[in-house]
């Protein structure tokens, strides 16, 4: 059994233009050690599918409509509000691309770790440092106790992650959900970011969500990918799978416009034309078919839904690209 | 150097007072640009590539003296913007344009996008408002927007969008050197892939030449003729985009490139990535400023500030790089 099953997760938000229909129909699986990608465009609907499955959406404007998101077994979107703080810190916990979302600019860190400790462990004094210095060795940072003592102002946008990490992680959860958490750093200390979250999932069997728009990083960090386009899942499966023989035209776009390695400006970048469909009227049929070279009739028409091609692959295209002779 | 340089860049420097404690006074200097020089050939891009905080913007900004530079000069076919007159900037400036990366925070969201392309023709007084209007409606086609969209504001527009009437704008005085910082960043990779594709086409129809800066290797790479990299205010290399990209030769440049992810789940390396950050520019390390986190650094590291030597020692190939150690690696 997956350690967290979405199905079918549809969330939406009533605006002053409309109501937004931001995630529609998402369903996925997170295998327990595993680090599974969702890569997809900018508001195709990765935040507010890690915020649902979190029950952290601001209700109102938002409003989870339906799905189940089935964590060990249990529904959490059927559980008593009440509980969802427990399963939050404990079981389930998350990062997000701005640290500053969950640190308080006013108290050190060593203030906000300890009173973690104190909330959820019942650890205080020379126990809870001796836990705050292990926790923060475990993020690469060795000068724990200078640390400790500063405040988030003080520091780097790379340590103020490390810090959120080892939040996160003090509780030692069962799932990590990252949104975009390297989006914001430089590119040298998004590879040691990385290189922890990849250090943390083997040692202590953490499965991760991670959240990006790109593919680099999902082809360096993630064992299994979820693709999503205008607030659908359009293709998920393995990553070797996801990059040697994608199977809807959209991955395949966003594949072809990488600017890998040795490219120059003597070709021009392969682009996908066109513009993502709005989520105040998304159109009928598949929402990228107006953008899709391949589509026919039917793409207008009906919506494609999420099928098995092959083994832990799945696709919603109703001609699905072949599979290219290896 | 064969070609005459249409742009010289001699040690430039710029250096903001730090202010602090009760009377305000100066407490530090942050030097975000220092002691930097290098060409601009007519109808290159050069990409000016480095991590936040290493002073590329600034350079942008210095160069096209919306700041004043502490010292060094900046010449456009002789004419120094360093030092220009308010009169003679106003005329330089119709040579060398800037284009920004947040086409939302350059527009002004109460004017029209066609008043916004309009602007420049206006203050520098080009033409008749009919020319004035013929050369609004030739701009918007050639960044690719319909013409009949000029009476909207720019929150109707997609990033994308945004970014081709900042383009449209940059252009509108025909100038001849774009200075442009980070103007992908913003865009996702479908569309940031339709904006390069037009900057590529501009420079090949009109003859532009481009200082673009970008923190994003492989967007320098596809876009670049040659490459200079910046770390804590200094170039640290310089020299053909083959060359840098295929044998990079500042132990900076090398971690940089290895830092980049590569789509390619099969080419997964199990490396250690580069230690430590930038260090700040108020305090900058001793000797050669990456000393701290170079593998390779030795005494002399610490001790004296590498100039910028060549790296080849057959033959001039134009790639210099500032590092002690260069020759044993
Ligand atoms: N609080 C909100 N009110 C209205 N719309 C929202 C809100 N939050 C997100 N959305 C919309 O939901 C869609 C998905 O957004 P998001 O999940 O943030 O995308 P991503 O994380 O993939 O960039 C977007 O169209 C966005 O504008
Ligand atoms: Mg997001």
């Amino acid at each position: 059994m997956a350690l967290l099953e979405v199905e079918d997760l549809c969330t939406v938000f009533h605006t002053e233009d409309g109501v937004v229909h931001a995630v529609d129909g998402v369903s996925f699986q997170v295998e327990a050690g595993k680090i599974l990608g969702i890569v997809g465009e900018s508001g195709c609907g990765k935040s507010v599918t890690a915020m649902s499955v979190m029950r952290l959406i601001p209700d109102p404007p938002g409003r989870i409509e339906s799905g189940r998101v089935l964590w060990k077994g249990r529904d959490l979107l059927a559980v008593d509000a009440d509980e969802m703080p427990q399963i939050r810190g404990r079981e389930i916990a998350m990062i997000f691309q701005d640290p500053m979302t969950s640190l308080n600019p006013v108290f050190t860190i060593g203030k906000q770790l300890g009173e973690v400790l104190d909330r959820r462990f019942d650890l205080r004094g020379a126990a809870a440092d001796e836990r705050m210095v292990e926790v923060l060795g475990h993020v690469g940072i060795a000068d724990a106790e200078q640390r400790l003592s500063q405040y988030p102002h003080e520091l780097s946008g790379g340590m103020k992650q490390r810090i959120m990490i080892a939040m996160a992680l003090m509780c030692r959860p069962d799932l990590l959900i990252a949104d975009e958490p390297t989006t914001a750093l430089d590119v040298t200390v998004q590879a040691q970011i990385l290189h922890l979250m990849k250090q943390l999932q083997q040692e202590f069997g953490t499965a991760i969500v991670l959240i990006t728009h790109d593919m680099g990083v999902v082809a360096e960090t993630c064992d299994d990918v979820v693709v999503m386009y205008a607030g659908k899942v359009v293709e998920s499966c393995g990553v070797f799978e996801l990059f040697v023989a994608p199977r809807h035209p959209y991955t395949r776009g966003l594949l072809d416009s990488i600017l890998r390695p040795g490219r120059s400006k003597a070709t021009p970048v392969p682009t996908i034309e066109g513009v993502v469909p709005s989520l105040l009227q998304p159109p009928a049929g598949c929402r990228f078919a107006d953008r899709c070279a391949r589509a026919v009739a039917q793409c207008h028409q009906d919506e494609p839904l999420l099928a098995t091609v092959s083994d832990k692959h799945l696709v919603a295209c109703h001609l699905p690209l072949e599979v290219p002779p290896s | 150097m064969k070609a005459a340089a249409l742009v010289e860049v001699r040690n430039l420097r710029k250096h903001y007072p730090v202010r602090g404690g009760v009377f305000g006074r100066q407490r530090d200097t942050v030097r975000a640009v220092e002691d930097v020089s290098f060409l601009l050939h007519a109808g290159e891009t050069l990409g000016l590539v480095g991590e936040s905080g290493c002073g590329k913007s600034t350079l942008g900004r210095t160069m096209m003296r919306l700041e004043e530079p502490t010292s060094g000069d900046v010449l456009f076919e002789g004419r120094n913007l360093a030092s220009a007159s308010a009169a003679e900037l106003f005329t330089l400036r119709r040579d060398v344009q800037m284009i920004f990366q947040d086409p939302y925070s350059s527009l002004n969201p109460r004017i029209t996008i066609g008043e916004a392309v309009r602007e420049p023709l206006d203050i520098h007084r080009l033409g008749s408002a009919a020319d004035r209007r013929a050369r609004v409606d030739e701009l918007f086609e050639a960044v690719g927007l319909s013409p009949t969209v000029q009476e909207r504001y720019p929150h109707e527009f997609s990033g994308g969008q945004r970014q081709r009437v900042g383009i449209a704008r940059g252009l509108a005085l025909r100038p001849r050197v774009i200075v442009a910082d980070e103007p992908v960043s913003a865009l996702d990779v479908s569309v940031q892939g339709q904006v390069l594709n037009l900057l590529v086409q501009l420079q090949r129809d009109l003859g532009l030449t481009y200082l673009f800066i970008s923190h994003d290797l492989s967007v320098v790479e596809y876009l670049s003729d040659r490459v200079a990299v910046m770390y804590l205010g200094r170039i640290v290399e310089i020299g053909k985009r083959t060359s840098i990209f295929a044998a990079p030769a500042h132990p900076y440049t090398r971690a940089l490139l290895e830092s980049v992810p590569i789509a390619d789940p099969r080419k997964r390396r199990d490396r250690v990535p580069l230690q430590g950050e930038t260090p700040s520019a108020v305090h900058p390390p001793s000797g050669c400023a990456f000393h701290p986190r170079c593998p390779l650094a030795v005494a002399v590291c610490r001790g004296e500030v590498p100039a910028l030597e060549s790296v080849r020692t057959d033959g001039d190939d134009g790639h210099l790089t500032a590092c002690h150690r260069h020759d044993e690696i």
